[in-house]
């Protein structure tokens, strides 16, 4: 088990900077997941820590090795890193039946064989795939052969476990299932998991901690999900992790003014200094009512999607989602239908500086 | 992002590599055609276009231009037609045994041409050719209902044999089209035939085309057919007055430059063909691939259905059963010209040149073991270069790529004849009338064969599974050892059939290169029928198509097993 | 008026009855959905109502007038039909223009050259496809080359749209701006519109009636709250939304849910209960936590995914799935605690 530790970490491609001045910091025994938009560079940051890429700067050390530094050109190959890795597209090794994928490891790393046959064995079982040894990769399902690849990567039970979106490419409920066979395997065997996904909910449900990264490579926020989805960070923290909603206010003569169309505000004051603020919250911060406390709004769209009934309000000229569990809907009479008018208020509000929603779009 | 290798400039092994790959192919395939390029263009040491132009409005040479013209251009139309009209035959209406005819139609890729030109003479020539016999004979005409010496009769011969370039390319876009487009059309308010005229054909139109053009480029360079029933009507295209200008001359300067000259055209002409199909297939292939698969409406043929089957099965007959019988019929019959009869039939033929006569036995040998040994070569040749093009981050790799491609741009006879430029003592090596000149040539020939069978095979290697193996904790030679060369095997192993086949049925190279004791199966055919013996000339030809055929279902066998793994 | 009707249509692929005598009508301007799995015979229905296939038995009618009947052996050619389609792989013709892909079926049909002109330009306005006309549907993206699809099947203001999986072939992104821009079209041209998906929240946001399938037999017909508030069986129940099921048995006269007794508020329906049981049916999201009475449970796993707080309880041998929102969150992990399900649903257990 280790730790891993980046400091002023640097990678760029000709003119072109993916990353720069990174500092993260993966405890021992964590579970940590590096969440951003596709291209951030986040699939850079992992392939640096595997070492398949070098730092144009900066270090990184895993446990007590410092297994890339610029500086002093160290720059140990990925064979001699101690990891286990799995990647999105299973690579797994199509000339090689399951057992042979799994055992392939502990066969490199010289173990004998009525041991590396037990530990194949185990790690076989762990992930499920018990009686199918033999199978070839194209006779199983991707589900399946993103099992043997997980199984391949923790079987010599390495210090690091790299995942590269592993779950991509597989339907809904097996991305679930598996989301929690991972989480699982990961207690059971303390390793450090360093996962690497675009996927929030993924991010959050199996995560001990979190680094969100925006486009241009820079970690916008670093928290345990709870933090990162209840206090995010800035506009952009809020908007990439699910659906998001952005008011604009502004100073008036008497108090706040909300929306294109400047109505007076109702809610509590921005908690920040200056003219102008924004209002960032989620659809499901939405209150609604017929005729309640709040802002007026009418219902431009009302769509029924079986637990929720999902709305778009006109809020002075500012659309708004509201996404309310439809049996609450129900049976509270908040059954909308398109052009009614409305009263929101909001369970939950965070507040930014005036132009940063903009920036996230 | 797809580095295999982290960059670790102090190994230098993708520099070696490298180094090796970029040597080779200037070695077999750069200077080779430089040296045509040279000998046409530089005169005593001096740069001259006039003398280049002097050669080309000589008569002869003037006349073999036009003539490939005539000729690839005629074989090109009748081949599209042909071509696309049973593509279409066999993947959108209800033609019977369509699976059966798909098969049938590509037969012809597998025979040499030559061959079938030879048999065709054997029926057609305008005197001796048992049909026209037999027409003369049963009706009392006083000449021949078809004479096969003809620009008509060539074109005729390779359109038979060519034709597959296109429908394979337009029976395969047609099947994988997504049905919708069609379906689209017809709920669209248009009917089959609207359909087929403004959605269909257009769609498939860049695969017709790239089928075209690869019959142009193959029309143009071809040597065998015209050779057969040109040359004794004095109909020369390129590659036949090469091969007389260089085997007649006996080296002469100026034949060595006339034959340059036309080296040349035939070069700038190929590679011109290349460019076009290049840019046709980068720009015009539509996305037209199959999401979720229904079968395509099928056009009802009705009453023409039987009809279309018997002119099928008539077409295969007359183009396939029909030549294959005749040679091995000629090649049984005691003398050339007898009527078929029990009595006039003999095996003999086939025993002698299998077993006693040297000529013929050497010819086996020396095209099994060039074939053979060419095949390996190439083979390992082509996975490093293969290796370093797909998979290696090196500088320079644009040089390679293209040097790779340059070989599919160079006919058989322009690389026959550069490599007796290079190989007959300029360069301090001679290897002129040697099996190793051969050798040579065949090496430079199929390189691009092996080059296409082993990037395919690379691509198939995702960086990740090389990647995978290293986080695993092989060392990078490991990783070769264990996932990149047993996943790349099938891919060696069709490359190493692709050349063994086509090699042992090689005439146009070989013709230009052979000598007393180093004829290939080719051109011992080819020269047995020169001088007459016809006969033999056809038993041989029996036996190379019986290795032919057999070795073909080998691969077919060997690539189903590879193929599942 | 039935716009379009389907009497008894059925289709046998070989041994396999593809769809079993099926019967719908769709008003004028009525969105209907089918909706199953894939294999359920949706699509093939689609394909019989376009005239791509042929009908084993029954008949269909646009308004008085049959299209396709088996008895009369009578199939109106799909190009005759004058219906708008849109297939899930797009199907544009890359070798047309834009602009020439939406006017072709104006062509065929022969309209002068100013009217072609004019209806195209207005599709192509609808869609939001007007700039970029004259390019080819190959430099669109998904969602684009959609559109173009959706302005081709306009363009002849069809009476019926027959939409064959539009959106599963769009990124997940752009699937819900499709939907929204469907549906308006909708509003503004009111088509009859039979359209098929296997999304179930696609077919609750589009459609006024949706229409579950199931291995070639209709399930249930009805307005998307029908069919989400009271499914007819188990499979209706489970296809549509995020579903729990437990099994309550009988034991000396005393229900019992995985083992451990259990007294529901609102019992099943008698019959059941004679016949030794039943499913309990409830949505994640309609499970409440209790620390007593209730069926009792510990909780297995608990997974923060934002908005939701996903559980999955033991009750006894049984895994139970429930889902609380973040303002409302639940037990840890490992407690034990007691389940209500708010608005529970019987089933027969041989469902």
């Amino acid at each position: 088990m280790a730790d891993v530790r980046i400091a002023g970490l640097e990678k760029r491609y000709a003119d072109h900077v993916v990353l720069s001045g990174l500092d993260l910091t993966v405890a021992d025994g964590e579970c940590f997941t590096l969440l951003g938009p596709s291209g951030c560079g986040k699939t850079v940051l992992l392939r640096l820590i595997a070492g398949f890429e070098a730092p144009g700067a900066g270090t990184i050390a895993i446990g007590d090795a410092m297994v890339a530094d610029a500086v002093a050109e160290t720059m140990i190959p990925p064979n001699e890193r101690g990891l286990g890795m799995v990647f999105q597209d299973y690579a797994v090794w199509p000339h090689m039946n399951v057992a042979d994928n799994v055992s392939y490891p502990l066969k490199l790393a010289e173990v004998p064989v009525p041991e590396r046959r037990a530990r194949t064995q185990a790690a076989v079982e762990m992930v499920g795939l018990g009686g199918l040894e033999a199978r070839l990769p194209s006779e199983l399902s991707g589900g399946q052969q993103q099992r043997v690849a997980l199984a391949r990567a923790f079987v010599s039970e390495p210090q690091l476990l790299l995942l590269d979106e592993p779950l991509n490419n597989l339907d809904a409920n097996l991305r679930e299932e598996m989301r929690f066979e991972i989480k699982a395997l990961q207690k059971k065997l303390g390793v450090t998991v360093f996962y690497v996904t675009h996927d929030q909910e993924i991010a959050l449900g199996i995560s001990d901690r979190l680094a969100v990264m925006d486009d241009t490579g820079r970690l916008r926020q670093i928290g345990t999900p709870e933090e990162i989805y209840e206090r995010p960070a800035d506009a952009f923290v809020l908007s990439f992790l699910g659906v998001s909603n952005f008011l604009p206010l502004m100073k008036g003569d008497d108090g706040w003014l909300a929306g294109k169309q400047r109505v007076p505000w109702t809610g509590a004051s921005p908690a920040l200094d200056g003219d102008a603020a924004c209002a960032g919250f989620r659809p499901s911060d939405v209150v609604l009512s017929r005729d309640g406390a709040g802002l007026d709004g009418r219902v431009q769209r009302a769509s029924f999607l079986g637990s929720t009934m999902d709305y778009l309000i006109d809020v002075a000229g500012t659309p708004v989602r509201a996404a309310l569990p439809s049996h609450e809907c129900l049976e509270k009479g908040l059954m909308f239908a398109e052009g009614e008018s409305c009263r929101i208020s909001l369970a939950d509000v965070h507040w930014f500086p005036e132009g940063q929603a903009e920036s996230t779009r | 992002m797809t580095t295999v290798v982290p960059a670790q400039p102090r190994f230098g092994t993708a520099q070696i590599l490298f180094g090796l790959s970029v040597a080779i192919l200037v070695i077999v395939v750069a200077v080779p055609v430089l040296l045509i390029f040279f000998n046409a263009f530089w005169v005593n040491g001096a740069f001259n276009v006039i003398d280049v132009v002097r050669v080309l409005s000589q008569h002869e040479t003037y006349q073999a231009l036009l003539n490939s013209l005539i000729l690839a251009s005629g074989v090109t139309v009748t081949g599209t037609i042909v071509g696309t009209f049973f593509a279409w035959l066999v993947t959108r209406t209800d033609l019977p045994f369509k699976g059966t005819m798909k098969v049938l139609f590509l037969v012809p890729f597998m025979l040499p041409s030559f061959i079938g030109a030879l048999a065709w003479k054997m029926l057609l020539s305008p005197r001796s050719g048992y049909i026209n016999r037999m027409f003369m004979d049963v009706f009392g005409l006083d000449g021949p209902v078809f004479d096969i010496y003809t620009y008509g009769g060539i074109i005729l011969v390779e359109t038979m044999y060519l034709f597959p370039f296109v429908f394979i390319q337009v029976a395969g876009a047609l099947e994988r089209m997504d049905p919708t487009l069609e379906e689209s059309a017809r709920i669209s308010g248009a009917d089959l035939f609207t359909i087929t005229r403004k959605i269909t054909i257009p769609l498939v139109m860049p695969s017709i085309l790239s089928g075209s053009l690869l019959i142009m480029l193959y029309s143009m360079a071809h040597f065998g057919t015209v050779a057969v029933l040109g040359i004794e009507v004095g109909i020369y295209n390129i590659p036949t007055l090469i091969y007389e200008k260089i085997h007649q001359s006996a080296g002469s300067f100026a034949s060595i430059r006339t034959g340059t000259v036309l080296a040349s055209v035939l070069v700038v002409t190929a590679a011109f063909i290349m460019w076009l199909q290049n840019k046709v297939l980068s720009r015009g292939r539509y996305q037209i691939i199959a999401g979720k698969s229904f079968r395509p409406t099928q056009l009802k043929l009705r009453g023409l259905r039987i009809p279309l089957l018997v002119f099928c099965i008539a077409y295969i007959g007359i183009t396939i059963v029909l030549p294959t019988a005749t040679i091995f019929m000629v090649g049984a019959l005691k003398t050339y010209g007898l009527p078929f009869t029990v009595e006039n039939m003999t095996l003999y033929n086939y025993k002698f040149i299998l077993f006693d006569w040297q000529l013929t036995r050497d010819a086996i040998r020396n095209s099994v073991s060039l074939g053979f040994v060419a095949a390996l070569i190439t083979m390992f040749a082509g996975v490093i270069i293969s290796y370093v093009i797909v998979k290696m981050k090196v500088r320079g790799k644009g040089i390679l790529e293209f040097l790779g491609m340059l070989p599919f741009s160079v006919p058989g006879s322009v690389i026959a004849l550069g490599v007796i430029l290079a190989w007959s003592g300029k360069f301090g090596i001679n290897i002129y009338n040697t099996v190793w000149i051969i050798l040579v040539a065949y090496i430079a020939r199929y390189m691009a064969f092996s080059l296409k069978a082993n990037s395919a095979a690379l691509e198939q290697v995702h960086d990740s599974l090389v990647e995978a193996a290293r986080a695993s904790g092989a060392t990078m030679w490991q990783a070769l050892k264990d996932i990149v060369v047993p996943l790349v095997r099938p891919g060696m192993l069709a490359a190493f059939f692709l050349i063994f086949l086509p090699a042992l049925r090689e005439l146009t190279v070989s013709v230009l290169l052979y000598g007393p004791t180093t004829r290939t199966i080719g051109v011992a055919i080819y020269t047995l029928n020169e001088d007459g013996e016809t006969v033999y000339s056809a038993a041989l030809a029996g036996i190379a198509l019986i290795i032919i055929v057999f070795g073909e279902s080998v691969i077919k066998r060997l690539f189903k097993v590879a193929r599942r793994g | 008026m039935a716009c379009i009707e389907l009497n008894d249509v059925t289709k046998r692929f070989g041994k396999v009855t593809a769809v079993d005598r099926l019967n719908l009508s769709i008003e004028q301007g009525e969105c209907v959905a089918m909706l199953g799995p894939s294999g359920c015979g949706k699509t093939t229905t689609l394909r019989m109502v376009a005239g791509f296939e042929d009908l084993d038995d029954g008949e269909i009618r646009v308004g008085e007038r049959i299209i396709s009947s088996r008895k009369a052996r009578f199939y109106l050619p799909p190009e005759n039909r004058n219906f708008g389609m849109v297939f899930q792989a797009f199907a544009v013709w890359p070798h047309l223009s834009v602009f020439e892909n939406v006017a072709f079926p104006l062509r065929i049909r022969k309209l002068p050259k100013a009217e072609v002109q004019a209806r195209t330009e207005e599709a192509l306005k609808h869609t939001n496809l007007w700039s970029v006309a004259d390019g080819s549907p190959d430099d669109l993206s998904g969602g684009g080359k959609q559109r173009v699809a959706l302005a081709r099947a306009l363009a002849i203001r069809p009476d019926v749209m027959l939409l064959d999986e539009p959106l599963s072939s769009l990124d997940p992104h752009f699937r819900e701006e499709m939907r929204f821009e469907i549906k308006d079209l909708q509003r503004r041209f009111h088509h009859s519109i039979l359209y098929v998906t296997h999304d179930q929240s696609e077919a609750m946001a589009l459609s006024d009636r949706i229409l579950v399938m199931k291995a070639g037999v209709v399930q249930q017909v009805g307005s998307p709250l029908e069919i989400y508030g009271a499914p007819a069986n188990r499979f209706v129940f489970e296809f549509i939304g995020l579903s729990s099921f437990l099994k309550v048995g009988l034991r000396d006269g005393k229900m019992e849910v995985g083992g451990a007794s259990y007294d529901p508020p609102s019992p099943p329906p008698s019959n059941l209960i004679a016949a030794g049981g039943a499913w309990l049916a409830a949505r994640p999201n309609e499970i409440a936590f209790t620390s007593e009475g209730g069926a009792a449970c510990t909780v297995a796993r608990k997974a923060c995914l934002g908005e939701v707080i996903d559980y999955r309880v033991r009750v006894g041998a049984v895994e139970v799935r429930v889902q609380k929102t973040r303002h409302d969150p639940g037990p840890a992990e490992g407690e034990a605690c007691g389940l209500i399900f708010a608005r529970p649903r019987w089933y027969p257990l041989e469902d």
